[in-house]
């Protein structure tokens, strides 16, 4: 009890008036932008309507479970990130790898492979557009090999589309913040691996991977992130309503804005931002165990 | 022993070709929209007419597809001067994105450097739990407090302004953490012997941590600027008014109104972006890979 008001006392002696000071324009401004915004919609989710409605408790998790537009987007969103982050976490680690050995013009590379990133959505999307379109690039291609066209973006091919897309935009990020990493881990660790005749894949799991899991952690939060951004690229190719397969939960929450159904707007948000919570407490709690482990 | 070091460039060009043609891969998208750009808007008509149109397959329309140009016949620049000379929406536009971009990079980097310098450099109460509530806002997408955000933004009177976008942009989550990330690097000793001469924190946030922090700095402007420059989900909220939106959104318009300028006003559009990422290449990347890396 002591020892804990002492220790109290000790951080207040800090820096804390200092502190206070440096952080008050962004805690204030964080506050009424999203902090605050954010609890209210939490408190709307339990509520029959906008602002000073009746609590019904969890009616409106119940409405939005039982509706199959929230279903398929929420599916939707939930493969996506499945399947995309794994996706463009291995290919921009390969990448990362390769980039690292000496190569010629390598800086060349490196700037070729983050410039998708620069580029606007908006610009691109004509040039997406021309290969996709059912009298697109593409399928003049599948044409000439005598194959039936496909309608790339009408179809389940939509989502690989959108995978591709994501995977083309952020791979240069994920290769720099792993060249970072590769080139934290001190080259003696292999050379003694070596001596001691351990293999490519042995040193590819007993080193690289494990010294590179802090990055990892980082690169996952990033690209999570990132996953929630192809709501660009799918709202330009396709509009309020594309095709089933990328109808993410982005869609499903913007339109349930401009249909006035903030109760199942607002229900879905909690939702979601349930998983990310989950999603993170659980990468850091890994983390921490893995820093322990470490030392 | 002699005979491989002779031979050690041969693998190491192969290699580096390999990655050059994937690089070129990657840029193909680019390329082509720089290309199209110099076609006349005749030449657009005819190659990409037929985008977007159901051609029936039964009545003759089998070999009907959009023909991908990679060079245009005749080189010419009647697109730009349609764009810049006889449409000056467009320009207009151009203005509105870079009226409401501008502003939130200055604001977020401002703010953002402050509280990042209290969460990396000063001790006190409940640091670590504030901080983990600013990452997790990060990760939320758009849309989870879009229902709130409208209540306060409407509240504040801000509806329809650009205000609705420019002051949520400014106290955005992510400066904070990544600027944080990047000051964590930045070793005690130098604050502490600052602190030996009599320096208060204000003299060593200004004097020693932000020229330290400079390529975090150069990072997060770069950063920001991608993610604003091409903003979709804010503007299709907050701007109903046509002649206040971005150039992201009217670029979507164009493509189909007026797709014989949508190259040249798509590569006006990435210019800008592309060619800050060109300048600050070196401090973007450095400043990415510090804030990846676990202080």
């Amino acid at each position: 009890m002591n020892k804990g008001k002492l220790q109290l006392q000790r951080w207040m002696r800090r820096d804390t008036a200092a502190a206070l000071l440096f952080l008050a324009p962004s805690v204030i401004g964080f506050g009424i932008f999203y902090a605050i915004p954010f609890l209210l919609g939490i408190y709307e989710s339990f509520t029959d309507r906008t602002m000073g409605g009746a609590f019904v408790g969890l009616d409106n998790y119940k409405e939005l479970l039982d509706s199959g537009s929230f279903r398929k987007a929420a599916g939707n969103t939930l493969l996506f990130t499945a399947v995309g982050v794994p996706l463009l976490i291995v290919t921009s680690l390969g990448l990362a790898m390769l980039l690292n050995r000496s190569l010629y013009f390598r800086n060349g590379l490196r700037t070729a492979f983050i410039i998708p990133l620069v580029v606007p959505v908006a610009s691109i999307v004509m040039i997406w557009q021309i290969f996709f379109d059912w009298n697109g690039t593409l399928n003049a291609w599948l044409n000439a090999l005598g194959k039936e066209r496909v309608d790339w973006l009408q179809s389940d091919w939509s989502m690989g589309i959108i995978v591709m897309m994501y995977v083309w935009k952020n791979i240069g990020y994920n290769m720099i913040l792993f060249l970072a990493g590769l080139q934290s881990i001190p080259k003696d660790y292999y050379e003694t691996a070596r001596i001691e005749g351990a293999g490519r894949l042995r040193q590819l799991f007993g080193i690289t991977l494990v010294y590179l899991t802090p990055t990892l952690f980082f690169v996952v939060l990033i690209s999570v992130i990132n996953s929630f951004k192809v709501f660009r690229e799918t709202y330009l190719l396709a509009g309020d309503y594309p095709y089933d397969r990328i109808y993410m939960l982005q869609h499903f929450m913007n339109n349930m804005f401009f249909a006035l159904d903030i109760q199942k707007l607002t229900a879905a948000a909690t939702l979601m931002v349930g998983c990310i919570v989950l999603l993170v407490s659980g990468m850091l709690r890994v983390e921490r165990r893995f820093r322990e482990d470490m030392e | 022993m002699q005979v491989r070091k002779r031979w050690v460039w041969l693998p190491r060009l192969a290699l580096s070709l390999w990655l050059g043609s994937l690089a070129i891969l990657m840029l193909v998208p680019i390329l082509l929209t720089v290309t199209n750009s110099l076609m006349t808007e005749r030449e657009i008509g005819l190659n990409y007419g037929l985008l977007g149109q159901m051609v029936d397959t039964a009545s003759g329309g089998k070999d009907a597809f959009v023909n991908l140009k990679i060079l245009p016949d005749w080189l010419s620049l009647e697109q730009y001067r349609h764009v810049l000379v006889l449409a000056p929406k467009f320009l207009r536009m151009f203005w509105n994105s870079a009226a409401m971009v501008l502003p939130i990079i200055v604001g977020q980097v401002a703010v953002a450097a402050l509280a990042a310098y209290a969460f990396a450099k000063l001790r006190f109460f409940g640091r670590d739990k504030l901080f983990l509530v600013y990452l997790m806002t990060m990760l939320m997408p758009f849309q989870v407090t879009l229902v709130p955000n409208y209540m306060v933004i409407d509240w504040l009177g801000l509806m329809n302004s650009e205000a609705a976008i420019i002051l949520p942009g400014i106290f955005g989550a992510f400066g904070v953490f990544m600027l944080r990330q990047f000051m964590a690097h930045i070793p005690f000793a130098y604050t502490e012997a600052a602190k030996m001469d009599g320096a208060g924190q204000w003299t060593i946030f200004l004097r020693i941590i932000l020229p330290l922090a400079k390529p975090g700095l150069a990072a997060l402007v770069v950063l920001l600027f991608v993610d604003y420059w091409n903003m979709i989900e804010q503007p299709i909220i907050f701007l109903q008014e046509a002649a206040r939106q971005p150039l992201s959104l009217y670029l979507s318009y164009i493509d189909k109104e007026a797709r014989g300028v949508a190259f040249a006003a798509s590569v006006l559009y990435m210019t800008p972006m592309v060619l800050l990422f060109l300048y600050a290449e070196s401090y973007f990347v450095e400043g990415v890979q510090l804030s990846g890396i676990k202080g």
